[in-house]
């Protein structure tokens, strides 16, 4: 793995053999069991899986919200094991966008205000967050709602606000789980074509969705059973790789 | 950064008017407490203060003991005279003696009378304390005329009579036109000599409510000849000597009545000290008071962390969604300790106000006298209680774990 690292531009996302265990005895669970997973930069990525199958734990790791039982995991080619709570802190800050289900904007807070908030704490100036988050704005199409409050705008919207906010520090990977989960059939495909335009545009995206034609939409489908993965539709590279030879393995 | 956390903080607190402003009450009611006791101690040790000036400097009393009934071991000669007069004119003369009391400068003999009234034509006055003195008495008590002239030696048993300011404008506008004037005191004829200036009220007794006739005039007409004096004021040659003063009576008057300190039966006192001493218990009660009222603030600043525990809980999903997207411990930690600063210090600015509004009533002839100590301390308080019973909320909130925070419903 090491050499293929020198080799190959450094993946976003590099796995390996995470396990989470929850409980102890009796009580155990094993929410991840033995996880490897790459995924290069500018891949657009969704993971399947049965309810339980472990796809939120392996999320809430890759964005270093929660630290894996054992295992490595290196997230754009820093060791996260090895950092503390600060730091990861700022790997959140700066590397990664999170879009959540429930959208999780900061009620009371205007639209503009809850999308320029991760600059906030990056020290940026106050009157250049309030143009990036207004350009991250419109980037969505809802420049014209930026002064709204979250409780005056529509599901579909405020998950636009929370992609706008997830999008507005450049991070290097887009983390979205069941980011169309509480939306409609429309405003979830408004939100789908934004992910698409955004992956075209070479952005690294991983999106957890329980919906098969939602999973239609990335360019690789990743399976979870159990806590392990069960198939994996590969790289880019590897799928070439795969076609190029016949499509046996 | 800081004022990042300040606008957060803002937003936080006016999500919830009505219970960040019940939040601060009970600071505000804390700091008002404490300043206004505090100025009411101050404007109650001025007061004192000031009654020490009107009463003259180095002034030493000597009065007739309460109680004489120890005296069994004085000399049997004399005793039968001396147990029923206990201060006399002798006595008073006695003490100014240059060689056997050095530091005393002069004496005045004090007769007093209790309900005396005075009337001029239709107007009358209840004067609070007539007294028959000596010319001598007006220097010693800082009395000065305001119109006419003080009592001289030469009005010694003639009836004239010096008002005081209270009195004097009770019985006429103009108190300079009573002087020549005849008034009644007690239904007996008087001239006035002159009128003293006011030395103003000071608190519940007026020092300006008096009048002063020659003393053998006194005993003439109102304590029926009796030779006994209600006390003798002695005034010392300055202020550093007053313990060597009243040694010097002690001696003088002890060998007169033949008494010894265990049974005297008159006693001297240093009226400075007496109400020295009523500054002491002042500013014991004004800090016992103080420390009441700093409990409240004690329990105010518990009821800011209740709040700030409450705002912590009720916004666990919100301090998650900050860390997820980099909100680090210290920036979690100053959004709430600022939050809980700013309760605490409004609280506090109110509260110095409302103690400002409330020091700028007279309270029973005490007007309280805001310390600007007290102003400082109180913002050093209030910003201090923000920081004590923030800490913990706000560290609890840093703690969560964004996993966990995120997860709260
Ligand atoms: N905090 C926790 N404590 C104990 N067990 C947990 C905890 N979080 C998750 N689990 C368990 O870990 C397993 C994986 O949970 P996870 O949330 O990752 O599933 P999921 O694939 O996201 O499911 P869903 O599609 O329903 O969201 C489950 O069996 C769950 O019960
Ligand atoms: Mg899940």
């Amino acid at each position: 793995m090491q050499s293929a690292h020198a080799r190959r531009p450094r993946p976003v996302i590099a796995l390996d053999r995470i396990r989470k265990v929850y409980g102890q005895g009796e009580a155990e669970v094993r929410a991840l069991d033995g996880v490897s997973l790459t995924i290069e930069r500018g891949e657009f990525v969704a993971i399947v899986g049965a309810s339980g199958s472990g796809k939120s734990t392996m999320m809430n790791i890759i964005g270093c919200l929660d630290a894996p039982t054992s295992g490595r995991y290196f997230m754009d080619g820093i060791e996260t094991g090895e950092l503390d709570e600060y730091q990861l802190a700022q790997i959140r800050n700066r590397k990664i966008g999170f879009v959540f289900q429930s959208f999780n904007l900061i009620p009371r807070t205007r639209a503009v205000d809850n999308v320029a908030m991760p600059l906030a704490y990056r020290k940026v100036h106050r009157r250049e967050r309030h143009a990036l988050a207004l350009e991250a704005l419109d980037a969505v199409g809802l420049s014209a709602r930026a002064g709204h409050l979250p409780s005056q705008l529509s599901g579909g919207q405020q998950q636009r606000v929370a992609i706008a906010r997830a999008l507005v520090t450049e991070p290097v990977l887009l983390l979205a789980d069941e980011p169309t989960g509480a939306l409609d059939t429309h405003s979830s495909e408004e939100i789908l074509d934004l992910f698409g335009m955004l992956h075209a545009r070479g952005r690294t995206i991983v999106m957890i969705t329980h919906e098969p034609d939602v999973a239609a939409r990335a360019e690789r489908v990743v399976r979870m059973q159990d806590g392990q993965v069960i198939a994996d539709t590969g790289t880019a590279t590897a799928q070439a790789a795969y076609h190029a030879a016949g499509g046996t393995r | 950064m800081i004022a990042e956390a300040i606008r957060f903080a803002l937003s936080g607190i006016s999500a919830n008017k009505m219970r960040s402003v019940l939040t601060t009450l009970g600071i505000v009611i804390g700091i008002s407490a404490v300043i206004t006791l505090l100025a009411v101690g101050a404007g109650t040790s001025n007061m004192i203060k000031d009654q020490i000036g009107k009463l003259g400097t180095n002034v030493l009393t000597v009065n007739r003991a309460i109680s004489t009934g120890g005296r069994t071991t004085g000399g049997s000669a004399t005793g039968t005279r001396t147990r029923t007069t206990n201060l006399t004119l002798a006595d008073q003369q006695a003490l100014q003696d240059p060689v056997l009391a050095p530091d005393i400068a002069t004496t005045a003999p004090v007769v007093q009378t209790q309900s005396v009234t005075a009337a001029l034509g239709s107007s009358t006055h209840s004067i609070a304390s007539t007294l028959g003195t000596s010319p001598s008495y007006f220097g010693i008590t800082n009395f000065t005329i305001a119109a006419g002239r003080l009592i001289d030696d030469a009005d010694a048993g003639q009836p004239v009579v010096v008002l005081g300011n209270s009195v004097a404008a009770d019985l006429a506008t103009n108190v300079s036109t009573l002087v020549g004037q005849t008034v009644s005191l007690n239904g007996q004829n008087f001239t006035v000599a002159g009128v003293l200036a006011a030395k103003g009220t000071s608190g519940l007794n007026d020092p300006d409510d008096v009048a002063m006739v020659p003393y053998a005039t006194a005993q003439d007409k109102f304590s029926g000849y009796s030779p006994s004096l209600s006390s003798i004021q002695v005034q010392a040659k300055s202020a550093d000597v007053m313990t060597e003063a009243q040694n010097e009576i002690q001696q003088i008057l002890d060998a007169r009545h033949q008494v010894t300190s265990t049974n005297r039966d008159y006693q001297v006192r240093n009226q400075a000290q007496v109400l020295s001493t009523a500054t002491t218990t002042t500013q014991t009660l004004t800090i016992l008071l103080s420390a009441v009222a700093g409990i409240s603030l004690l329990v105010g600043g518990i009821g800011v962390m209740n709040i700030m525990l409450v705002t912590v809980t009720e916004r666990t999903r919100e301090i998650g969604i900050r860390k997820a997207i980099g909100a680090t411990r210290g920036n979690i930690v100053m959004q709430f300790l600022v939050e809980s600063l700013i309760i605490s210090i409004l609280g506090g600015i109110v509260g110095i106000l409302i103690g400002f509004g409330a020091s700028s009533f007279t309270i029973a002839g005490i007007r309280p006298e805001v310390q600007w100590w007290t102003v400082w301390l109180s913002v050093a308080v209030s910003a201090g209680i923000g920081l004590v019973f923030g800490i913990y909320p706000a560290n609890k909130a840093a703690k969560l774990r964004p996993i966990d925070a995120l997860r709260y419903e």
